[in-house]
């Protein structure tokens, strides 16, 4: 979306004014001559009925047009997610409709040590890796933003991780990983630093920080070519004033860089949590949520619970106690970085 | 009949031709003349689709799938088979039985037919057949098989998993034989650890030997999930004690089996890193067929598991089983061919192209020569008679499958051996999730 903006907008200062208002005058000169301005009216036989008026009511029409998407917003994302919330007050297993049983799974989960190591798991996946991706896009945003040779390559670049599949990316980190024939723990042994290999996903910390690690390499692309879009819709003429009014780099980046991205932040940041918050391939095919479920995240838990073992309701429970939180990362994002905007003497939207 | 014949030979040219070439004239002949005399006369025009797991060792499907060629040219029946990773089975399976919909036949694991009993044709005619006719069931068979006095499956195979080891270590860690207990193995483990050639077996999620490992822990001390009436009976002084050892042995393993899923430990023993894990005959049929890993197939060997302090065995080993849902139009033709499946002329065949990784759940296939060709193969026959059932004492229903799905007894064994808790801890949690489960 932001992508789109600096093209038009890339050198807004040079835009002459006079220009601009000879093009206005021109334009509203041909219009004047424009046969579609000398349509006669013909008199009307009789009063126009409900339906004609209703026939050329845009509000009417534009209802027609948004029918498909919403009836696609309804059919794929509102009823599963009405269905899921659903299915976890029963005890539905899988090929086998359940009976209500109130919050009886959610009672269940409150006393599940395993359910709450996976919110802890969660939570600080989605919080460590949400950080280390805001702060390694935005510096790589900032680094990209620079004039350098083969810039729009190496722009490329960059998006690779983003691009890859990821369960592919999972599988070569699965490799790098590898307790036996991690390509780290076996460069580290051949120069001479580590004695043994290792053991990057069988210790409960270990597991947690390489998780994270994965998840981080994969996400910073996103983040980085989004603010970078960003960056580039600041005018170059606030940029000029602030370097004639003798301020310094890091006060150009927070009174005017960072207040004028803000937007775009919370944005991309919401999306970004949102996205770590569900991650599931990724844990799905390093650890399965082992060792001894230290790197269970909501996601896989529910899943296993749900499919593997067959406990539809209390899978759903699972992934429905995922939305309190995802609504509290969403309504962060937006109050309190958007808020911003007002302090820059903006009007609150 | 003739409508069959007619119809396969009318299929005729390529098909035939090439299928002759695969599997020689003999089995088509032979399968013709079955098809004239089974009991099961397919419907006309059947057709049957049927999902089974994905295979180890492709040698093992290409046999079957020949085998089923041979069916459809002497039945015309058309088989539509389709592979998937074997956790992906059950819910499969759950949901076409619900909506009734679906491939006509499910081959999967453990105690999949027992998640629907209702839903699955009566196989008694099948087993009876084939139980007279080749010296019986062994006892597993049966309990996987039947659903109160019905056969609700026929299990045509089972997977044994057994210790995989390197003569080396063994000769190096000062031992003659493997060891037969408990005891005798925690020492090898010990001194395969000192001497820096270290086992290790599968402590994540990883179905198959994960779970086959724990269970022979869990057992071997007497421990148990339940009782025979499904009773949780987790927290006991046992399963404490097998915690313990299963500490003890993880210890002086290779470190990061926490780790490991099914595919780990295979890759680690074919690259020497690993002297000793548990295993199907995968490892030993992969080294085999690779040249290069001609010095590993011939210092490795297999072993039953070592007997714990209840002074017998307690392996646990993959059942297969194969079923019919009610809602096929064909039933006739799913009998056929399972019996056709089961017949010695086809039977021995594919064993012996899976050169050991399924097990034969009919005694009379104790004499197939893939058996005896390798003495490395000889144990992997005693897989289906020494199995205990999942579920252990207790039932082999839902309640047991859903217990292996969801790691229960796994994630108890990687809580104390990780350190993440104690054993009190871990069977606490453990015991509650079992509670669940079996309410």
């Amino acid at each position: 979306m932001a992508g789109l903006v600096p093209a038009i907008q890339i050198f807004p200062h040079r835009c002459c004014k006079k220009t601009r208002h000879a093009c206005d005058k021109s334009r509203h000169d041909a219009l004047k001559d424009h046969p579609m301005t000398d349509v006669v009216w013909k008199p009307l036989l009789r009063e126009p009925t409900a339906w004609n008026r209703l026939r050329v009511n845009r509000d009417w029409l534009g209802l027609w047009f948004m029918l498909p998407a919403a009836a696609f917003l309804l059919l794929f994302l509102a009823y599963p997610l009405g269905l899921g919330i659903w299915l976890s007050f029963t005890d539905a297993r899988i090929g086998r409709s359940g009976n209500f049983v109130g919050i009886e799974n959610y009672v269940w989960l409150w006393d599940d040590s395993v359910f709450w190591l996976s919110v802890f798991n969660t939570v600080l996946y989605t919080s460590v890796a949400s950080v280390f991706k805001f702060a390694i896009g935005l510096y790589l945003a900032l680094l990209l933003n620079q004039h350098m040779p083969f810039k729009a390559i190496i722009r490329a670049i960059v998006l690779i991780p983003f691009i890859v599949p990821t369960v592919l990316s999972a599988i070569a980190f699965w490799w790098i990983f590898d307790s036996q024939f991690s390509i780290v723990s076996w460069s580290l042994r051949k120069l001479g630093l580590i004695a043994t290999n290792i053991d990057f996903l069988g210790d409960t910390w270990n597991a947690r920080w390489s998780v994270i690690f994965a998840n981080i390499w994969r996400g910073v692309p996103f983040v980085a070519i989004t603010l970078l879009a960003g960056l580039q819709t600041v005018s170059p003429s606030l940029y000029e004033a602030a370097t004639i009014d003798g301020a310094s780099r890091w006060q150009i980046f927070r009174h005017i860089t960072y207040p004028l991205l803000t937007p775009i932040i919370a944005v991309v940041m919401t999306f970004s949590v949102l996205f770590t918050f569900t991650d599931f391939q990724l844990i799905w095919v390093l650890t399965r949520g082992g060792p001894a479920n230290a790197t269970h995240l909501m996601a896989t838990l529910g899943y296993q619970r749900a499919i593997g073992g067959g406990y539809l309701g209390e899978g759903s429970a699972i992934a429905t106690a995922m939305i309190p939180f995802l609504l509290a990362a969403i309504l962060i994002s937006w109050f309190g970085l958007q808020r911003r905007k007002w302090q820059q003497g903006e009007s609150n939207d | 009949m003739s409508y069959f014949t007619r119809r396969a030979l009318m299929k005729g040219g390529t098909a035939a031709a090439a299928a002759g070439a695969l599997t020689g004239p003999a089995l088509l002949e032979w399968a013709r003349a079955w098809a004239q005399a089974a009991p099961w006369k397919p419907e006309k025009d059947a057709q049957l689709s049927m999902l089974r797991w994905k295979y180890f060792v492709q040698s093992e499907d290409d046999a079957f799938v020949k085998l089923i060629d041979a069916f459809t040219q002497a039945t015309g029946v058309k088989v539509t088979i389709a592979r998937e990773s074997y956790e992906d089975i059950p819910p499969k399976a759950s949901v076409a039985a619900n909506t009734g919909s679906g491939p006509d036949l499910f081959w999967g694991l453990f105690s999949l037919p027992h998640l629907f009993p209702q839903k699955c044709v009566d196989m008694t005619d099948v087993a009876d057949y084939l139980g007279k006719k080749y010296g019986g069931w062994v006892p597993t068979a049966v309990t996987y098989g039947k659903s109160g006095n019905k056969w609700i499956a026929i299990p045509i195979c089972f997977g044994g998993n057994m210790l995989n080891y390197r003569t080396s270590a063994l000769q190096k860690a000062g031992m003659s034989k493997f060891p037969e207990t408990t005891d005798e193995f925690l020492e090898f483990a010990k001194a395969t650890k000192r001497n820096n050639t270290p086992g290790g077996m599968a402590l994540g999620h990883a179905t198959g030997d994960a779970n086959c490992w724990v269970h022979w822990c869990l057992w071997a001390h007497g421990g148990n999930v339940v009782d025979k009436d499904d009773k949780v009976i987790l927290n006991s002084p046992e399963t404490e004690k097998a915690l313990t050892y299963a500490k003890q042995l993880y210890e002086n393993m290779i470190p990061g089996t926490a780790a490991w899923n099914d595919a780990f430990n295979n890759k680690a023993f074919l690259a020497g890193e690993i002297s000793w894990t548990n295993n199907g005959i995968s490892i030993y049929a992969a080294a085999k067929r690779d040249a290069s890993k001609k010095e590993i197939a011939e210092d490795m060997n297999h072993s039953l598991w070592p007997v714990g302090p209840v002074g017998k065995p307690t392996e646990f080993h993959v059942c297969f089983p194969t079923l019919a849902m009610t809602y096929t139009k064909y039933p006739q033709a799913c009998k056929a061919l399972i019996a056709y499946l089961l017949e010695a002329d086809q039977y021995n065949k594919w064993l012996e192209a899976s050169v050991g990784y399924l097990t034969h759940p009919l005694n009379a296939y104790d004499s197939n020569p893939v058996w005896t060709v390798d003495p490395k193969n000889t144990i992997f026959r005693e897989a289906a008679k020494r199995t205990l059932t999942a579920g252990g004492l207790g039932s082999v229903g839902e309640k047991a499958a859903a217990a292996l799905a969801d790691f229960i007894v796994v994630d108890m064994f990687a809580n104390v051996c990780t350190g993440r808790e104690d054993a009190k801890g871990a069977i606490k949690i453990a015991e509650r999730q079992a509670m669940r489960l079996y309410r």
